[in-house]
């Protein structure tokens, strides 16, 4: 089932690859409404059949970016690149790319076949090819049976295959997503995430996708820029972006996490020891990312993931570092996994996960236990913003 | 993001010139000291002070105000009883029939509800003046109030009504502190439509009119019929502003009611 | 059900508005329908009395007499305005629709500040005087009136255009007036229209005008036709701006029955020419009615 596995393509690395030109380039792109500045001088890089994802909450620009390269904003600075050349000044109707929409603005007057024709006619595509391609692409999103509804006839999931067909019909350099599963239940998302994965691959597009939803991005995309205020925070591969944020907003944006202040106690072969606020002393394998020379003394972040963490009733043998005692203080059960709320004597809450491995187990966790949290040095991350 | 081109600029500009530059033509015009209404003459007021010297004009505006107040009012409440009725009545005996003579006088030409309510009024030999104004307006603009106020029972949320009900207050009780509080505003719109139609209205009143009983827009009407007057200039300007100073204020007060209504 | 549970209040909510039409607009409706199927007689009141039982009831059904509508089909004149109520309401309508459609569509395009304030200027030209809306345009197209003046000044025209007194006149006196009701329906279409339908079809390659003919219109045809028709069916009864604006050849059927009535008397033609007005809307009516039906369920 390597197919499970989605975007994980180990041989595709363009961005590592200083030889590959780009293929959609954001030069020094500013835009500003009145004096609201919604994406402030970023500079993007998206490679040809890449699937990039744009991550970020509501009103980081991320959206401005997506309508900037459709066409339907202009940059207030900066210049937008496609295949090497500038877009500037090129009307929406007259760029190669292709956007499936939020909600999908599916036309509610004309029905399955006419939406997905709709983009052949303004090329001026001959009728015969026209009903060639809309046959083709209705059955690349298995919909041959309702080329003749009308889009209020159809479900959710429905409609987005209509409106990913009628992105598509006209073959586009580059497919523009716009929260596209933000309208569909939690199981029909997960099934068509790794449709969209599939189809970007055996269609070999380029996929600009703009999510809210951290899961989303994860599944399916190459390389994710987290955005925030108008900014990149961070681009990297969903893997390093979630073991290796960049901040604590990215850590604490994408995926759930643990966060203690501390100090640097002592720097040694490469990691560092540092004491918490909390009380604890932390060891960790690798220098934070991000500074030049971190000092002893100096203000950082420790940042661990709750799945990373051991729960135990008995103390670690020998373990005098990585390890904080508490009270169970709630339990979450999810099924596959438990989560639990573990109440430090410091009053701070930490969250650690456990795999539900088997089905009984003996001495289970409860409520007010007295627990130990332990982990590897190389379990968590420490962060310097 | 909708775009706003240049060319909705101008659609938008020539629009609002041409509903407006008549009637600011016309109140610019109301104080020209000439006679010669498309002359202009030099500004002056003495139009208004001959207005307020003209008893028959002054009349006939009396007779439209209480006309006006009283049918606005009375429309009102049949108006919002029609509402309720249609709402909230459920089935009854006459539905449609009552359904149709609510909305037919919203499409019905002038003309023949004024004809028909005057051969009513023959035929019963009432005699014609100010009642039989008054009620030829409250029966033509309660249908307009019922249909304001039944837009907006239509829209606000029945559980409302029923958590007060289910807090133990009475039906009647429910209906006083709970439904007419919320569909006040759509009775005082109604009220104001039912006023201003009771106003402006010409051809229902010329039918169902007698001695005595001349409104405003009648008077103005056979005076325009010989040709423009600056004091029927005067008249008009006189109306207008009260009727924008009327509607601002309304719209202001609106506002200040519901602060945090989204739309 | 529940504010009118109680069965007394109920029935009198119903009662009080039921029986105020009942007499005040059904019985009039049906003395007219009554009266127009009596016989032709001129000066008042000529026709049977209204109420004298049911017992002669058959009695009164044969005395109906259709005289007064084979009058309306004999005397070319009544056809004439009819046909020609319908065709200026039709004209006035259309360029009611021209000016109205770029005007509600540039609202509906506005940042939303203003929205409000352009539909408060929308409206309120509505609640001012219908009278005086039509007077103000008196003094503007007199051949000697503020539009020659200014047409003659600028070196258009050299001659006064006759306007006042001719069709046209009633064409500009109709669109000004119900303008609004034209704007107010197509804006209400146009601002609930989702603007991304218009950007997915400049993105699968759609000029702007091609997008506003393959979405824009289709998807305001509700707006469009509602707005028409509130135009439309007031404009063929029209009474006022026909006979203010209009010529003593400007026929409008609304104009008819106001002359028939209080200038001749012959209140029998004038209920015929009333009911026919009324069956030559109904069509129109019952599209509305059925469309306000769609809209609110």
């Amino acid at each position: 089932m390597a197919k499970m596995l989605g975007p994980v393509r180990r041989a595709f690395q363009p961005w590592n690859d200083p030889s590959q030109p780009p293929f959609i380039e954001f030069r020094n792109v500013t835009k500003r409404f009145g004096d609201f500045t919604a994406v402030d001088n970023q500079s993007i890089t998206v490679y040809e059949r890449e699937f990039y994802a744009l991550l970020g909450p509501s009103g980081c620009g991320k959206t401005t970016l997506l309508r900037m390269l459709a066409g339907f904003e202009e940059p207030s600075e900066g210049e937008i690149f496609l295949d090497g050349r500038p877009l500037t000044g090129v009307p929406p109707h007259k760029r190669p790319v292709n956007m499936m929409f939020q909600s999908y603005a599916l036309f509610p007057h004309m029905n399955v076949a006419d939406n997905i024709a709709f983009g052949l006619k303004q090329e001026g595509m001959a009728k015969a090819d026209i009903a060639v391609r809309v046959e083709e692409m209705l059955r690349l999103v298995k919909l041959q049976d309702f080329a003749r509804r009308k889009p209020a006839q159809l479900s959710g999931g429905q409609q987005q295959r209509v409106a990913l067909a009628r992105a598509l019909a006209k073959r586009p350099k580059v497919l523009l997503l716009d929260e596209p599963l933000g309208a569909l239940d939690k199981k029909l998302r997960e099934e068509t995430q790794f449709e969209l994965t599939d189809l970007q691959e055996s269609l070999g597009l380029t996929f600009l996708i703009v999510t809210h939803d951290q899961e989303e991005a994860m599944t399916m995309a190459d390389r994710i820029a987290v955005m925030d205020h108008g900014r990149v925070i961070q681009v990297a591969t969903p893997a390093v972006i979630y073991e290796a944020p960049a901040s604590r907003y990215i850590a604490d944006f994408v995926g759930d996490v643990n966060i203690f202040e501390g100090r640097i106690a002592h720097l040694e072969n490469g990691g560092l020891t540092m004491t918490t606020a909390a009380g604890f002393t932390v060891e960790v394998a690798e220098m934070p990312q991000g500074v030049a020379r971190p000092q002893a003394g100096e203000t950082i972040w420790f940042a661990i993931r709750p799945e990373k963490m051991v729960i135990s009733h008995e103390r670690p043998p020998n373990a005098t570092t990585n390890v904080i005692e508490g009270e169970v203080w709630d339990i979450g059960y999810l099924g596959d996994v438990s989560i639990y709320n573990i109440k430090l004597d410091s009053g701070d809450v930490v969250r650690a996960t456990r795999l539900n491995a088997s089905r009984e187990v003996e001495r289970p966790l409860t409520w007010e236990d007295r627990v130990f949290l332990s982990w590897r040095p190389d379990a968590g991350t420490v962060l310097v913003r | 993001m909708r775009r706003f081109t240049s060319f909705n600029l101008v659609a938008l500009v020539f629009g609002l010139a041409f509903l407006y530059l008549p009637i600011l033509i016309l109140i610019i015009y109301s104080f020209n000291a000439s006679r010669i209404v498309t002359v202009w003459g030099g500004f002056s007021t003495r139009w208004y002070v001959e207005l307020m010297h003209n008893e028959s004009i002054l009349d006939a505006a009396w007779v439209t105000l209480r006309v006006g107040l009283l049918s606005a009012s009375v429309a009102t409440v049949l108006g919002t009883l029609a509402a309720l009725a249609l709402v909230r009545g459920g089935r009854f005996w006459g539905r449609t029939l009552f359904s149709g003579m609510v909305f037919a006088p919203l499409v019905m030409p002038e003309v023949i509800t004024g004809l028909s309510l005057l051969l009513l009024f023959v035929a019963i030999n009432f005699d014609r003046g100010f009642w039989t104004v008054t009620i030829a307006h409250i029966t033509f603009s309660m249908c307009f109030v019922a249909v304001v106020v039944q837009s907006r029972l239509l829209s606000f949320d029945r559980s409302l009504e029923e958590a007060a009900l289910d807090l133990g207050a009475t039906p009647v009780k429910t209906f006083f502190a709970v439904t007419l509080p919320l569909i006040a505003p759509a009775v005082i719109a109604g009220w104001m439509l039912a006023f201003s139609l009771s106003l402006d209205d010409l051809v229902i009143a010329s039918f169902t009119t007698g001695p005595g009983a001349t409104t405003l827009p009648m008077k103005i009407y056979s005076q325009v019929r010989r040709g423009v007057t600056p004091e029927i200039n005067a008249v008009c300007t006189i109306l207008v502003a009260l009727v924008t100073l009327g509607v601002l204020t309304a719209s202001i007060l609106g506002k200040a009611r519901s602060p945090a209504r989204t739309p | 059900m529940h504010a009118l549970r109680s069965f007394f209040a109920r029935r009198v909510v119903i009662a009080i508005p039921y029986l105020w039409l009942a007499v005040f607009f059904l019985a009039p409706f049906l003395i007219v329908l009554k009266i127009s199927f009596s016989a032709t007689a001129i000066a008042m009141p000529p026709y049977a009395p209204v109420f004298d039982g049911l017992a002669n009831l058959w009695e009164r059904v044969q005395d109906l007499s259709f005289d007064n509508y084979v009058w309306l089909t004999e005397d070319a004149l009544y056809i004439k305005a009819y046909l020609s109520s319908v065709k200026i309401a039709l004209i006035s309508t259309v360029i009611t629709l021209l000016i109205g459609y770029p005007l509600a569509l540039a609202m509906a395009r506005a940042p939303d500040r203003i929205r409000p304030l352009l539909l408060m200027a929308i409206i309120l030209p509505f609640w001012t005087s219908f009278l005086i809306r039509v007077y103000a345009w008196i003094g503007i197209l007199k051949p000697e009136g503020l539009l020659n003046q200014l047409l003659l000044s600028l070196g258009v025209i050299d001659q006064p255009l006759t306007i006042i007194n001719t069709n046209w006149a009633v064409y500009i006196g109709i669109v000004y007036s119900y303008l609004p009701f034209m704007v107010l329906p197509l804006y209400a279409t146009l601002e609930k229209m989702d603007y991304r339908l218009i950007e997915a079809a400049n993105d699968l390659g759609a000029t702007p005008l091609g997008a506003f003919w393959k979405i824009t219109v289709p998807l305001s045809v509700p707006g469009i036709l509602a707005g028409s028709l509130l135009v439309f069916i007031p404009a063929v009864g029209e009474f006022v701006i026909p006979d203010l604006l209009g010529g003593s050849d400007t026929l409008m059927i609304g104009r008819t029955l106001w002359v028939e009535f209080f200038y001749n008397r012959d209140w029998p033609v004038a209920s015929a020419v009333a009911i026919v007005l009324l069956l030559l809307l109904v069509v129109p009516i019952v599209i509305f009615q059925k469309m306000q039906q769609r809209a609110s369920s």
